[in-house]
């Protein structure tokens, strides 16, 4: 090492002029647009929602000792016939106060789909890097499957690991992290072989650096930017397979519904004109996908350079 | 050219055999089907005749052997349920999927490309603003979600469109179709409408992307700098050298609209292969999963293996790319 510091933390010489740090330029460039900037704090607000539901939830949805089946299929507003309280978004078939039953949905949904999300990122990063970096056969192998899978739309692939390993948590975060592995290892493997021609690497290797740290000090933090992107869509894309296998009967079990699940409950009593079991956590769970694709949208935009001018 | 045709159908034939094969094995992975099939009453005995009936006794290696040889000769088996070729149920609702996601991929194509096309020309404009923004929304909107507030508003609220069903249907070549009669067309709106949107937003999006990046070339540059009219450049040049990706998506993503359309055609009871799929699965009417899945393989098999060799007709780089590699 000695000379050349592999971090940027040396500070800029004095005679240049001052410099915004990288951080401040990504945080005043994310602000440009104020569509975004709406987004994340919809994002962060529903996030605390889903953290402190247990708190904030007029009742536990999921005790049945808490659920009152005399209040069953009431009216938003309406009011419980033992305890007076107004159920502010109605109530389903069981009895279910919808706004709590969305509090703790959305707190599932979002466990399910970063869960499942980050599982498959350690997975297709391991995958890419290994690709890109050792080439030949394992190259091949790797990029064969992960295209042979991508050929296949993630639903299918999805609804018959499901239709095999039954419901369950675990079981849908399984088949979530089989359909999104693949998405990274294309990615990483396509920056990193990008990067991996660029001068800094033939640098480090100059400096006869350790091959592990230069896969993990200089390759992988240079391949992370595109992967943000698309890690932060992904998370939306899994929340909305979750809820629509959900809703299919595939997904989580009833005893403990997901959004999807609330409104596959809902469906059946649609046609009767009780549309708010099915129609509120709806509009949960399309809040909380337009957030979330909202910041993804202006990171794209900030980390595509092809848009810079 | 040739080579480079047969080579991709013999990688086609590969997938087909290796998926074949993990359908088999993970459909088989599935529950007892006898449980099901058989009176809960029934004794050993007769559990045992009815499982040697279906074939269910021997190894799964043979089993699989006998699906093979029978599924090369089109016999993908009988349904356990409907006792009825399975591969005969599947091709009887294909058209119905089929209609649906057509449908579908022309309302997204009609309203997705120009729209994406404006977006692009203009993206600070109000209007490539709000065809952004509606873009996201389409994105994230939960497509069985839609599908039930469509059903609220216009079926129950408005009492205009039927809520189930695919209506009246007529021959074409053959063929029942909803889309030539009134009734049809009434039950058809709301199940393409609601299939559409998620490709919608997404040939929006590719649109607007390869357009910003189109209009940056030096190409669009020259032909603005020959003095040629905007028409002509966004018409001819641009349009011309956008298309490539978008054909691509487009023939990908018909196989991903049938698909999809499992989840549309369970909301409308649409009377399709996908409602059938989760019937199945419900029942565990095995042959039916695997004669679906393998249906819908060959079908994204044949897709993918269309759109690479019309690729490589229509840039000759991804044919000498295939060809210098090997």
């Amino acid at each position: 090492m000695g000379v050349l510091a592999d971090d940027d933390t040396t500070p800029a010489p004095a005679a240049a002029a001052p410099v915004e740090s990288p951080w401040r330029r990504f945080a005043s460039e994310f602000a440009e647009s104020r569509l975004a900037l709406l987004g994340l704090a919809m994002l962060v607000a529903i996030i605390a929602l889903a953290l402190a539901a247990p708190w904030v939830s007029p009742q536990n949805p999921y005790d049945l000792a808490q659920l009152d089946v005399m209040d069953s299929k009431l009216a938003p507003g309406e009011r419980s016939s033992t305890t007076g309280k107004p159920y502010w978004l109605g109530t389903d078939d069981q009895g279910r106060d919808m706004l709590s039953g969305i509090f703790y949905g959305i707190r599932i949904s979002l466990f399910v789909g970063v869960t499942s999300t980050v599982i498959a990122l350690a997975i297709g990063l391991a995958m890419g890097l290994a690709a890109a970096y050792f080439g030949g056969k394992v190259d091949a192998v790797i990029m064969r499957i992960a295209d042979i899978q991508l050929s296949f739309p993630s639903i299918l692939i999805a609804l018959v690991l499901l239709a095999m390993l039954g419901q369950g948590v675990g079981k849908i975060i399984v088949a979530l992290v089989t359909v999104q592995w693949a998405y990274y290892a294309r990615t990483v493997r396509s920056s990193a072989m990008v990067e991996r021609q660029k001068e800094y690497i033939e640098a480090a290797q100059v400096l006869a650096l350790s091959r592990p740290r230069i896969v993990f000090r200089h390759l992988l933090p240079n391949c992370l930017p595109p992967l943000i992107v698309v890690a932060t869509v992904q998370v939306a894309h899994a929340i909305q397979l979750e809820a629509a296998l959900s809703f299919l009967g595939l997904g989580l079990p009833i005893t403990e519904p997901s959004i999807g699940l609330l409104i596959s409950n809902g469906f059946q009593y649609l046609l009767s004109g009780k549309y708010w079991i099915s129609f509120y956590p709806g509009l949960a769970l399309l809040a909380t996908i337009v957030a979330i694709n909202l910041v993804a949208d202006q990171l794209r935009d900030i980390l595509n350079p092809r848009l810079k001018k | 050219m040739l080579a480079f045709t047969i080579r991709r159908f013999g990688q086609s034939l590969f997938v087909l055999v290796v998926m074949s094969f993990l359908v088999f094995i993970g459909v088989y992975a599935i529950g007892n089907p006898i449980e099901l099939l058989v009176n809960p009453q029934a004794d050993e005995i007769e559990r045992a005749r009815a499982t040697a009936a279906l074939g269910l006794d021997k190894p799964i290696l043979e089993q699989y052997g006998t699906f093979l040889a029978r599924g090369a000769q089109g016999d993908l088996g009988r349904s356990f349920v409907f006792n009825v070729p399975a591969i005969q149920l599947i091709l009887d609702r294909l058209p119905a999927t089929l209609e649906l996601a057509l449908a579908a991929m022309v309302i997204a194509i009609a309203l997705g490309i120009p729209l994406g096309l404006l977006a692009g020309l203009r993206p600070h404009s109000f209007a490539g603003r709000a065809i952004m923004a509606g873009s996201i929304l389409g994105f994230s909107l939960p497509t069985f979600w839609v599908g039930l507030v469509l059903i609220m508003f216009f079926s129950v609220h408005l009492g205009w469109l039927p809520p189930n069903g695919r209506g009246e249907t007529v021959a074409l070549f053959g063929v029942q179709v909803s889309f030539l009669t009134w009734d049809g067309l009434k039950h058809l709106a709301m199940p393409a409408l609601n299939l559409a949107l998620f490709k919608l937003s997404l040939l929006i999006r590719l649109t607007r992307a390869s357009t910003r990046e189109a209009v940056l070339q030096d190409y669009v540059k020259y032909a603005r700098a020959k003095g040629l009219g905007p028409r002509r450049v966004i018409g001819v040049h641009v349009l011309k050298n956008i298309l490539i990706p978008i054909v691509t998506v487009i023939g990908l993503e018909l196989g991903s609209v049938i698909a999809f359309a499992i989840i549309t055609e369970s909301i409308f009871a649409w009377p399709g292969t996908g409602k059938l799929l989760i019937d199945s699965i419900n029942q565990l009417d095995r042959p039916v999963i695997v004669a679906y899945l393998l249906v819908i393989v060959t079908i994204f098999i044949a897709i993918n293996f269309v759109v690479d060799v019309l690729y490589s007709v229509l840039d000759p780089r991804v044919r000498l790319g295939a060809a210098a590699a090997h």
